[in-house]
């Protein structure tokens, strides 16, 4: 790791003042994607403003028809909480899906949305529900949010303070984990919300986190297994290809795995 | 460079580290405590599993800054004196481990479970948590059975949980 002065404020607004006054600086949160990176020196900040301490940012809340979930909030919390188990338990099936117990005593859903990894969990259940993620500057939709792998709509300095979750009437998680990371080979959330399904899909495309379309029309008029069961298989045009798993194999996991979504959100 | 005062082992400790220093490197260089250990150094392991306020966390992937104030148990604040934590003996009850490099963050990882599943551990729930941990002698059937073991004992002796 190469070295870097080390910050630690008390409150959001000293970390925002911080980000502003630095030059060169990141942000730490749980530190389970970026100690690694830091680690590997794929990344070299001089200046490290860590969240740790930042007590604002830790709460889970329901406002209104909404799960408001901060943005420390860390994996194990989101698991355990009984507000999330209650009202979205398929967002605490997915937290409990996330790496290890130890890993997700530290990480954290903002560190998490912040990095949209291309076989991270969250973003799927982000954009499933059409949440709003909450930064210091505005409320950014999540159809503009994630913009391809490892990017979004964040701008320099800009931090997540909490990701909201419409509270949707159907929800189901299905994750086919590569057993070494346990990160997602393919994941897809499903979301029924006001008669809008929403179907998104993690792990499988070179272009991040996306919506199957086609899923999400076939289920429009029903809300079944039928539909999907009659649907093709996704093309394997745009999926990743890598050592654990082939465009084709990947293509196949999304389809297989929305039916099992699907089925999970009807209680089968 | 970061001044930093937690409690190790409900021992008050002050040091001066770098931003960089990871928790791991403050316990096995500074304190001596060499009973963590490194095994991977790239998060996947469990090998060098520690408490922190009480939770389970992979102290190669934590910097020691971040855990200012903060109550940390290690393998070595486990015994009572010269009495093995429960756990600790049933690992050895149970020849739960075989190199023994494994086995500090086996152990932390078993009480950390009990601490939040309670003393009546099935088999399936102590494999599917122990996925933060590997193992490269034992096969886990062993150390499957010394943590089922481990949680009964602790239930006997409730003082004997993590002194966190
Ligand atoms: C062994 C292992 C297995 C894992 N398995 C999975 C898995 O199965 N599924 C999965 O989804 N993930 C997995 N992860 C990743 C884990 O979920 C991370 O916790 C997560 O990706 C990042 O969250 P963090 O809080 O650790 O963020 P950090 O590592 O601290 O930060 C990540 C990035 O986000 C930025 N950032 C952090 N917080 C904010 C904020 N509030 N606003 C703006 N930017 C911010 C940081 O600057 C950094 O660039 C795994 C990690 C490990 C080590
Ligand atoms: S040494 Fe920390 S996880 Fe392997
Ligand atoms: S006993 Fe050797 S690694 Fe587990």
């Amino acid at each position: 790791m190469y070295a870097f002065d080390y910050h630690r404020p008390q409150t959001l607004r000293q970390a925002v003042n911080l980000i502003g006054r630095t030059e060169d600086s990141k942000v730490l949160a749980g530190g389970q994607t970026l100690i690694p990176t830091l680690k590997a020196r794929l990344a070299n900040p001089a200046n490290l403003i860590d969240l740790g301490a930042v007590p604002e940012l830790r709460a889970i809340t329901q406002k209104g028809k909404s799960i408001v979930i901060g943005a420390m909030v860390r994996h194990a919390e989101v698991a355990e909480s009984p507000l999330v188990k209650s009202a979205i338990p398929a967002l605490a099936d997915l937290a409990h899906l996330i790496g290890d117990p130890h890993v997700r005593n530290r990480g954290t859903i903002g560190g998490s949305v912040a990095n949209n990894d291309p076989a991270a969990d969250y973003p799927a259940a982000c954009l499933a529900m059409n949440a709003t993620i909450i930064t210091t500057k505005r409320k950014i939709p999540v159809d503009q949010y994630f913009q391809g792998m490892f990017t979004t709509a964040l701008e320099e300095g800009e931090l997540i303070s909490a990701v909201s979750f419409p509270i949707p009437s159907r929800a189901a998680y299905a994750k086919f984990r590569n057993p070494a990371s346990r990160y997602a080979l393919v994941g897809v959330f499903v979301a029924v919300k006001s008669g809008e399904t929403r179907v998104a899909v993690t792990g499988a495309s070179n272009g991040g986190v996306y919506r199957w379309t086609e899923a999400e029309a076939a289920l429009k008029p029903r809300f079944s297994l039928a539909p999907i069961e009659r649907l093709a298989k996704p093309p394997s045009t745009n999926m990743n290809s890598d050592i654990h798993a082939s465009a084709d194999y990947r293509a196949h996991l999304v389809y297989v795995m929305t039916k099992r979504a699907v089925a999970k959100a009807l209680g089968r | 460079m970061p001044k930093i005062s937690m409690t190790v082992n409900s021992k008050q400790v002050s040091a001066t580290v770098e931003g960089r220093t990871l928790l791991v490197q403050l316990l096995r260089d500074t304190l001596r405590l060499t009973g963590t250990h490194v095994g991977c150094d790239t998060s996947q392991c469990g090998a060098c599993v520690v408490h922190v306020d009480g939770e389970a966390v992979k102290s190669c992937t934590c910097l020691a800054a971040s855990c200012e104030g903060a109550h940390v148990t290690t393998i070595e604040g486990l015994a009572q004196g010269g009495t093995l934590h429960p756990m600790q003996e049933a690992f050895r009850e149970h020849h739960g481990l075989q190199c023994g490099y494994c086995t500090p963050g086996m152990i932390m990882a078993a009480v950390d479970l009990v601490n939040r599943k309670g003393f009546d551990l099935d088999e399936q729930l102590i494999r599917s948590e122990l996925e933060g941990n590997i193992c490269r002698c034992t096969g886990y059937h062993n150390i499957v059975k010394a943590i089922a073991a481990g949680a009964a004992n602790m239930s006997a002796q409730p003082v004997a949980r993590a002194a966190e």
